[in-house]
């Protein structure tokens, strides 16, 4: 998919200038603005190489958020690592949690402010921005607003957002639904090597037919 | 399947279709008795059910408004959570796990046994072991007990193996698969076990027993048998004789109903059957249905219960397979030097990754938290449950400050643990430690109880009309055509799993209903 870049240039519109070669903007009915209608962009890429980047359709991916701004966006993904920092995950799922709180944010006014004032604090004990902060610092700051109403609303959400997901069951090795596979009676279930046998008495064989 | 006129008060009403009312429905039916039941919950099957831990979830629990107190840690991590029971047809027989002990001889007498313990409210069941024991034998055919009748037991997964070589190498004798109800070869029409791991999530293969492919089809086989899904009782009615008559409820429509009938038996676990009385308060029975001895909601038990969970060098993928076949029955007994009465069993437990995020730590976080995360394929798990102590204090009242979507209160589960939970806790945690050192465990974590899954003793069971609810056949002493058919009766928890107990009481029950019927007694 291609990503739309927010920092665009500003070819003259509709004037012919043979010397550019610069593609010329025409006049569309359409702004810029409307292929972009939320209030903020998360985006990035899956790692090459890695399990998810083989398992997904393609290495970007995008997210539209439709209340918090791109900054806000990036902030909550930042304090999800701090509260549940997982080298192995992307940021992709880090942005579901992004994507989650956003979501709530835009159905629920108190919930946007919430957020929103708790991103702002953030910012302000980092003295800037929370996302340049230090690990140490960002974790500090983090620890230092535990017990609020922000924090408990952003760690309650990570418990879904963060591990109710195809990419984290795949990182953390967790297969998923197993029905339609057939169960584990024919897969594994107790293909265990590395500890004995338990007797036929404790351990019944699995009746085959 | 047969329609029963709502005017039409030959029938038995039952409210609730799990293991208790489920059961009793199909041995009342058997016996040519007209029954009807009312379940709150929507009608689903093998091939509705997820293999997906929240979704399924939404899909099975009963989610209706509800508030805790007390000290019990739920209180502060699931405070409107309390339990983590159903709202389905089949009931919470969708959801268990599908263990079945009996009861032990001394758990029915265990105020005689333990003796009179500050702030507990010990007493002995009406009934002995010996008297049960035609049931529990009726009970574990009915259900296709595994190490009993001649069926196998279960193959242990690598949880098991885990679980198995620890407790043997530490010195424990009882270890094997369990007394499961779930098929390990094909039996009553229904396949044997494909080790999902999804039994919490509803048997998308049947080989766990559940009433909702098992009694209530064969209720409706026999014609004299009505379920009504989405219909939530409201309020049970009586007349000036003090005898009930009837049950108003919410139908599928959301429109109130009035069923009558000749005899009514509540079945909607722990929670909802106390609650239910209490709402039917009228001026006759200004404290609730049944309840001249005040103890209609008290002596709530939810069982001594807490995981360990171990991590181990190499891999175990402990979610592959049966989630509960795995037992060391050691510590089930009655030693009190170990330092707390009554006793506990150790069974395996795995949770998928979305639970684990949930429960391992409620309201962790950071490295140490993720550190488990991502060790979950090398974790082996096992649940400890064991016998709490009744307490008057530990109970399900009416929340007057909050209504549910009906415009009646939702109820309060209060409970603060009694000293000797606490101890049996403590014991338990550190014998699976011990028991995953002894498998070559590096780390091991104590995850505190989670939703109650086990939930007893509200309308119990009483030789004296002062001391409970009802009498040695559930049936209550205030009102003799109003009976208790859910594990509500039982008088104390004992260390087991109590679906086994509840069937049986349930096939009991169903023989003096009759009985009584016949003699025309109600």
């Amino acid at each position: 998919m291609r990503v739309i870049s927010i920092a665009g240039q500003e070819p003259e519109p509709a004037s012919c200038n043979e010397e550019s070669g610069v593609v010329r903007k025409i006049s569309l009915p359409l702004a810029r603005r409307e292929f972009l209608k939320g209030s903020g962009l998360l985006f990035g890429s899956l790692a090459t190489g890695t399990l998810l980047a083989s398992l997904a359709p393609s290495n970007a991916w995008a997210l539209e958020l439709k209340k918090l701004s791109t900054a806000e966006g990036q902030t909550l993904m930042a304090m999800g690592r701090v509260l549940y920092p997982h080298k192995k995950l992307p940021n992709a799922v880090y942005a579901l949690l992004a994507k989650d709180l956003d979501a709530k944010a835009g159905s629920d006014a108190s919930a946007a402010t919430l957020l929103q004032e708790g991103i702002a604090g953030l910012d302000s004990l980092a003295g800037g921005a929370f996302v340049k902060a230090s690990a140490a610092k960002k974790e500090a700051i983090v620890r230092g607003v535990e017990g609020t109403a922000f924090f408990g609303a952003v760690r309650a959400q990570c418990v879904t957002s963060i591990y109710d997901n195809d990419m984290a069951f795949a990182v953390f090795g967790y297969p998923g639904s197993a029905w339609e596979k057939g169960g584990y009676i024919t897969r594994g279930f107790q293909d265990l090597k590395w500890l004995p046998t338990p007797s036929r008495d404790a351990s019944p064989a699995p009746y085959m037919g | 399947m047969a329609t029963f006129d709502f005017s039409d008060d030959s029938v038995v009403l039952i409210i609730g279709s799990g293991a208790g009312g489920g059961t009793l429905a199909n041995e009342l039916c058997q016996k040519g008795i007209k029954v009807v039941v009312l379940e709150a919950g929507a009608m689903q099957s093998s091939a509705t059910f997820i293999n997906d831990e929240w979704k399924s979830f939404s899909q099975l629990a009963w989610l209706d408004k509800r508030t805790t107190s007390g000290t019990w840690r739920i209180a502060k991590d699931f405070a409107g959570l309390p339990t983590w029971i159903c709202k389905t047809v089949g009931g919470t027989t969708t959801h268990w796990a599908g263990a079945s002990l009996r009861l032990q001889d001394h758990e029915f007498r265990a105020r005689s046994v333990y003796g009179d313990l500050k702030g507990a409210n010990l007493l002995d069941w009406p009934i002995t072991l010996k008297e049960l024991e035609p049931y529990y034998a009726k009970a574990e055919y009915k259900m296709g007990v595994t190490r009993t009748n001649g069926i196998p037991g279960l193959p242990g997964n690598n949880n098991f193996k885990v679980l198995h070589a620890g407790a043997t190498r530490l010195g424990y004798k009882e270890v094997h698969t369990g007394n499961m109800a779930i098929n390990s070869q094909p039996r009553d029409d229904r396949g044997r076990c494909m080790q999902l791991g999804f039994c919490f999530q509803g048997c998308k293969s049947g080989a766990k027993w559940s009433t909702l492919y098992t009694e209530i089809p064969k209720a409706e086989a026999t014609g004299n048998f009505e379920i009504r899904p989405l219909s939530h009782a409201s309020r049970i009615e009586h007349n000036t004789s003090g005898k009930v008559t009837g049950v108003v409820y919410f139908d599928k429509d959301g429109k109130e109903q009035r069923q009558k009938a000749r005899i009514v038996c509540v079945a909607g676990n722990s929670i909802e059957t106390p609650r239910l009385l209490l709402l039917s308060a009228s001026n006759m029975f200004k404290d609730g249905l049944a309840n001249s001895s005040g103890q209609v909601g008290r002596n709530y038990m939810r069982h001594m219960t807490g995981t360990v969970y171990a991590a181990f060098k190499n891999p175990v993928h402990m979610y592959k397979g049966t989630t509960m076949a795995g037992i060391v029955r050691d510590e089930a007994g009655h030693k009190p030097s170990r330092g707390f009465v009554g006793g506990y069993e150790l069974e395996t437990l795995s949770l998928g990754i979305p639970f684990m995020a949930a429960f391992l730590n409620p309201g962790g976080w950071g490295s140490e938290f993720a550190w488990w995360m991502d060790h979950y394929t090398n974790l082996a798990g096992m649940w400890l449950v064991g016998e709490d102590m009744p307490r008057e204090t530990n109970r399900v009242t009416l929340n007057t400050d909050i209504k549910d979507q009906w415009g009646n209160y939702a109820p309060n589960v209060h409970f603060d643990d009694h000293e000797n939970d606490i101890a049996m806790r403590n014991h338990a945690f550190t014998q699976a430690e011990r028991i995953y050192q002894a498998a070559g465990s590096i780390r091991s974590f104590r995850t505190p109880p989670y939703p109650s899954t086990h939930n007893m003793g509200t309308s119990r069971m009483s030789a004296r009309a002062q001391d409970g609810v009802v009498n040695k056949w559930g049936q209550t002493h205030d009102i003799p055509n109003l009976f208790i058919s859910d594990g509500s009766q039982f008088t104390t928890g004992g260390a087991e799993n109590p679906t086994l107990t509840i069937v049986s009481l349930a096939i009991r029950q169903a023989d003096y209903i009759a009985r009584q019927m016949i003699e025309r007694a109600i």
